[in-house]
């Protein structure tokens, strides 16, 4: 016991103020569900968006006034706009099927962020102010008011779900988190308090044309660049072409393709796609994004405004095409809403969607996945492989979770998980399969979707690519799998990230046009 | 008290069946902007019809969630169906064949019933994150279908009441003549937490029910490239180059 008159020693000199670097959680016996650790992500928010980012966008600059009755009277305008707000509100009965479903949740044992438990943080303040039930009886049923403390649980736990859908294969009702999580987003905007990185960047395409603010003349510079890389390494004249007339292809691409590590490989792999199948294409400054931000924080009018720029694009170009390149919520955006927002695909009847579908060649799906094209050119022998240059790799895929759970590629349903698949064994010898648990429609997220990819969320990205790192380990131990390939640009910049915190090199991530660019023959 | 009860059952009918039309009529009038069914999906609408038969009647998705409250609600559900059916008794004569024929099956409904619903509870106590998520409406809920299961079987297996005096009763309710019901205790008691589910069912999550219906991850094609799909408020936006 220490002697209480002793002159107390000067503490140690504590270790540096600088913000505690955050370390990966334990990896579990495959599967466990961890016990509850009630707050433990409490601290966990992004930096909230300032009045210049929210102004740029429309919302309001800060918190207003009167944000209580502003944020109940956008919950009611949302309810009577989405029916899957008004359903999901109605027709959870907490049976919990979803509880251990979310890859948050299970890695950091937040009961917050069990699917059910985030719902509830609206799902509450609905009952009491929509409800017979909630008026009368709040305590009973679990209704509460809007309190300044609940609403920064929404702040802080809404961005702590990348609406990834993991939890709506599960709900015997098909309850989506998103949907919910979406609709806090739009609520939260609503009354100016909105998130620093979604609301930057959606301001960023606007103004500059792409998510990383990458303007025209820089991007040309980049592309010429990866023209003289190509020639140096393969010999062969592979172009990468911007804005030109009349090219038979529009591929629109996440922005992190033309300069990030690995995504710039598989860029460099469309475009070798395109040389040896002989097509025209080009991309587009206006449209020099795939990505759509404007999913992430559930608004309509920026989701739709960011697609317009697409359409515009094709039509100032005379395409006969759009292809969209590697990139998870780009592909849903593009696939399941393109169509419904501003008539790319069939059945548009305002005058732009009309000239778009008469211009579009209609022998070809519209929008087209990247490895839908590929995979029909493999199919008619139009390309050729040396697989034995993957040989070093061996391969396993990574399911992005918009691509699997909210889109489709080719003509069967879960087309989007066999197209990819059989691309990588055509143009790889070793290839094997994670856990199937966790593949396919059962996929976990990479733990960096739905506008969480900053760096003042590091700790819950760590915590939430657990799941994935955990079945990854079980296929690197035990196949010697040094591959783990995706076609989402959000998986490929999370992992890159991540991967060092499990032990792993980050370039055991990549891209499926990675693996395609190392084995096809260009002469 | 068979005044009260005859104007309890009425207004319970009216409550129940007004007050889930006009949920359904909300949910109905509510626009599904987005084509967001959770995939992969049918691309079909016999595809979807299949989809939603498959939900409705095994439960598909909670099997693939968890085996043990699958079960556990399977069970109850089933139950459920079978002591309905046996209850049409008491609400059609003659009876059709196949209710008369299926008598014992709703016998062994009610005792399904109750292990399903005791399965249920024990999982709101016994499994933490059950047990967060719980309110007490919830365990009410359960308390409610548990008493009303129990009050059913012991009229059949303890305490006798008479059934035809039941069915008359019904019977006349249903051409408006209020005739004498049994004073028996766990009749009044079997038929006043009924009433009270009837009162409970449209402002609560019983809901759920109809709501598989109406969600929209589970009730559309994935056909977003094939066919525009497009509510009336964002069809407005259309007119815009924006």
């Amino acid at each position: 016991m220490a002697d209480p008159t002793a002159v107390p020693t000067p503490p140690a000199p504590a270790p540096k103020p600088a913000a505690a670097k955050p370390v990966a959680p334990a990896l579990r016996e495959f599967g466990e569900i961890p016990a509850l650790q009630p707050g433990s992500m409490a601290g966990s928010k992004p930096y909230v968006a300032n009045e210049k980012i929210q102004e740029a966008i429309g919302f309001p600059g800060a918190l207003v006034e009167d944000w209580h009755d502003r944020a109940i009277g956008k919950m009611g305008e949302l309810l009577g706009k989405y029916r899957s707000l008004q359903v999901f509100m109605d027709a959870c009965v907490h049976c919990g099927a979803c509880t251990d479903k979310c890859h948050y949740f299970l890695g950091s044992g937040d009961p917050k962020n069990m699917p059910v438990a985030r719902q509830e943080l609206m799902r509450s303040v609905y009952r009491r102010h929509f409800t017979l039930a909630g008026k009368l009886f709040p305590k009973l049923v679990g209704a509460q008011d809007l309190t300044r403390e609940l609403l920064d649980d929404w702040f802080n736990y809404y961005h702590q779900c990348s609406e990834c859908r993991r939890c709506s294969v599960f709900c015997p009702y098909g309850i989506d988190t998103a949907e919910i999580t979406m609709a806090g987003r739009e609520i939260l905007d609503s009354i100016g308090y909105g998130q620093k990185y979604g609301n930057e960047i959606i301001g960023k395409v606007h103004r500059i044309g792409n998510n990383l603010g990458l303007p025209g003349p820089a991007l040309e510079d980049t592309l010429l660049g990866l023209e003289e890389d190509v020639k140096e390494d393969t010999g062969a004249d592979v172009k990468y072409p911007l804005d030109v007339q009349g090219a038979e292809v529009l591929l629109v691409t996440p922005s992190a393709d033309f300069f990030a590590e690995p995504h710039v490989e598989s860029l460099i792999g469309y475009g070798k796609v395109f040389h040896a199948a002989g097509i025209s294409w080009t991309l587009s400054s206006k449209a020099s994004e795939a990505g759509n931000f404007g999913m992430f924080i559930g608004n309509y009018e920026q989701l739709r405004k960011i697609a317009l720029r697409i359409r515009e694009a094709a039509l100032e170009l005379g395409v006969k095409r759009i292809v969209v390149g590697e990139c998870g919520h780009a592909w849903r955006v593009a696939y399941s809403f393109w169509n419904t927002l501003v008539g790319i695909g069939a059945g548009g009847k305002d005058p732009f969607a009309i000239e778009l579908q008469r211009q579009l060649d209609p022998r070809y799906k519209q929008p087209m996945h990247i490895c839908e094209l590929t995979w029909d050119l493999i199919q008619q022998g139009r390309l050729k492989f040396d697989k034995e240059k993957n040989d070093h790799r061996i391969i396993t895929f990574h399911d992005s979770c918009n691509v699997a759970r909210a889109s489709r590629m080719g003509d069967a349903p879960g087309g989007q998980f066999e197209i990819p698949r059989a691309i990588i064994r055509a143009v790889a010898n070793h290839y094997v399969e994670m856990a199937p648990g966790t593949t396919h429609e059962k996929t976990f997220c990479c733990g960096g979707g739905g506008g969480l990819l900053t760096d003042e969320l590091m700790d819950l990205r760590i915590k939430g690519a657990l799941p994935r790192m955990e079945a990854l380990r079980q296929v690197v131990d035990q196949q010697g799998v040094n591959f783990m390939a995706t076609i989402c640009a959000i998986c490929k910049a999370q992992f890159s990230k991540v991967l060092p915190y499990y032990g792993h090199k980050m370039q055991l991530v990549g891209g499926v046009h990675q693996l395609v660019s190392t084995a096809i023959r260009l002469d | 008290m068979n005044y009260a009860f005859a104007t309890l059952f009425y207004f319970a009918a009216i409550v129940l069946v007004a007050g889930v039309a006009a949920r359904l009529w909300r949910w109905g009038q509510v626009p599904a902007p987005l084509k967001i069914p959770t995939t992969p999906a049918p691309t079909t609408s016999g595809g979807v019809a299949l989809r939603l038969a498959r939900e409705l009647v095994f439960f598909e998705s909670l099997f693939r969630a968890n085996l043990w409250l699958w079960a556990c609600g399977w069970i109850f559900h089933v139950g459920l169906a079978l002591v309905g059916l046996r209850h049409l008794r008491y609400f059609t004569d003659p009876v059709w064949g196949l209710v008369a024929w299926m008598q014992p099956l709703g016998i062994l409904g009610g005792l399904l019933m109750v292990a399903g619903l005791a399965g249920l509870w024990l999982r709101r106590w016994a499994v933490q994150r059950i047990r967060y998520i719980s309110t007490p409406s919830d365990h009410l809920m359960l308390a409610l279908l548990l008493l009303i299961a129990a009050s059913g079987l012991a009229m059949k297996f303890v305490f006798h009441t008479d059934v035809l005096a039941v069915k008359r009763f019904f019977i006349g309710l249903m051409h408006f003549q209020v005739l004498p019901l049994p004073a028996d205790g766990p009749l009044v008691v079997h038929l006043s937490l009924v009433a009270a589910l009837m009162l409970i069912f449209p402002f609560s999550k019983l809901m759920h029910a109809p709501g598989l219906f109406f969600s929209p991850t589970r009730n559309q094609p994935d056909d977003p490239r094939e066919r525009r799909h497009q509510a009336a408020w964002a069809a407005r936006l259309d007119v815009t180059k924006g």
